[in-house]
């Protein structure tokens, strides 16, 4: 086995992991990939810590609250290159209709007054075990420095494969038209 | 009298008619000048900026600038095209743009400019401005998070409908689209049968019940770029 496979680390912050599914959607193409890559931190393989600096970081997610901004700055230290996946890493996505609201009248409707809502407490969850949220949904490359980005709801398999392919081969990514959709 | 004008778009000599702009001689000859608030039919508006070009060396929107006998263009140089897609980013985090639920995505004029630049992230932060829907009419709704102010629904109703349903109201960043009642889309005269509903490039002005009925890959633009119409009908004489 080749001691020099460039590692691969993938995250999903403010995202819903649909473009995790969208990365399996390349089907038997993940044997290839495996090829290539070998993974660390990662919902892929469960790593939930970095082992290794890494060549690849995949950011599916914008930031909503501290810990997606450590996770993200912690990605920035240890990838060589970073690429945003997805419309909720390159600009905050579906959380980020929060932004239009404050941060208080969004916690009333979450845990106070949403029509869904059963919290006979009335109060709104404070406690240091879960992330502060920020007041705003920030898109990844607002946060650190990302090199490249790939968007879509989800990015088509096919997309991530060729984007992926290209970086893992140094060479530049050039997607087809077809392939950089916004939806 | 129809003398005809000879003019060069980035070297390649083309004809036109006198009294057209700049754009409609370049649509005629199969030359794309990237463009969002001109629509043929309306009066050149001149707003959006994205058809910039050089004229003789002057920077001039290509839709409100007529033709002139030995007129040099420059069209796709990198500068230009550099300008282009900064406006295209701004429009895009001045406004709240929501491409994946929104209707018009797949026909959308704004999203097919940043298609066709290959714009994947815009450089600028975006604002979040807070926008309004208006819903009240049964059958149009006017979403002002996506509007981008070209002006287009505003010269369709006038213009073509005799209606004038929508003008400009505000000014800077509170600028809007408002409708010709107190305050509610619903108390105006607007149609559902009205050519301005068809005029706005973006999912600000739609008609409702009628989303989603393209499946993706047969919109307009999944294909193949915007202005590639122009470029394959023209011929460049
Ligand atoms: S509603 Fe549509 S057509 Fe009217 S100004 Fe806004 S973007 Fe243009
Ligand atoms: S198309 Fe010419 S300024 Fe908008």
């Amino acid at each position: 086995m080749p001691a020099t496979k460039p590692r691969i680390a993938t995250t999903s912050l403010a995202g819903c992991f649909g473009c995790h599914m969208s990365l399996l959607d390349i089907d038997e193409r993940i044997l290839q990939l495996a090829e290539l890559v070998d993974f660390d931190k990662s919902p892929i393989d469960d790593y939930k810590q970095f082992t290794q600096h890494c060549a690849v970081g995949l950011i599916e997610g914008g930031c909503c609250n501290e810990e997606n901004v450590a996770v993200l700055r912690d990605f920035r230290t240890h990838c060589d290159v970073l690429v945003s996946i997805g419309d909720c890493a390159t600009m905050g996505g579906i959380p980020a209709l929060r932004n239009m609201v404050t941060i208080e009248e969004c916690m009333q409707e979450a845990y106070v007054s949403g029509p869904s809502v059963y919290n006979p407490s009335g109060k709104v969850p404070d406690n240091p075990e879960v992330p502060l949220l920020l007041d705003k949904v920030y898109p990844a490359h607002e946060v650190v420095k990302i090199d490249y980005h790939l968007p879509g709801c989800p990015p088509p398999a096919d997309t991530l494969f060729a984007a992926l392919v290209a970086l893992l081969s140094d060479e530049p990514i050039k997607l087809p038209y077809q392939l950089i959709k916004y939806d | 009298m129809s003398q005809t004008i000879t003019l060069k778009i980035d070297g390649v000599e083309i004809k036109a008619q006198p009294g057209q702009k700049v754009i409609e001689a370049a649509d005629a000859a199969g030359v794309y000048i990237p463009r969002l608030c001109h629509k043929p039919g309306l009066e050149p508006f001149g707003s959006c900026r994205l058809c910039t070009v050089l004229a003789n060396g002057r920077p001039c929107s290509a839709c409100t600038t007529p033709v002139v006998e030995g007129m040099v263009v420059e069209n796709e140089t990198e500068s230009l095209q550099n300008f282009r897609k900064q406006i295209i980013e701004m429009l895009f985090v001045e406004g709240n743009h929501f491409c994946m639920f929104c209707e018009k995505s797949g026909n959308c004029e704004l999203q097919a400019v940043a298609y066709r630049f290959g714009i994947t992230a815009p450089t600028f932060p975006y604002q979040w401005p807070h926008r309004e829907v208006d819903a009240s009419h049964p059958d149009i709704l006017i979403d002002h998070n996506r509007c981008i102010l070209c002006g287009r629904c505003v010269r369709t109703s006038r213009d073509l409908d005799g209606k004038h349903v929508f003008d400009f109201v505000g000014r800077g960043c509170e600028k809007k689209i408002g409708v010709n009642a107190d305050s509610r889309l619903a108390d105006t005269n607007a149609d559902i049968s009205d050519q301005a509903l068809d005029a706005c490039p973006v999912g600000a002005l739609l008609r409702k019940q009628t989303a989603y009925q393209t499946p993706i890959g047969q919109r307009l633009y999944d294909l193949e770029p915007i202005g590639s119409e122009i470029e394959s009908t023209g011929n460049t004489n």
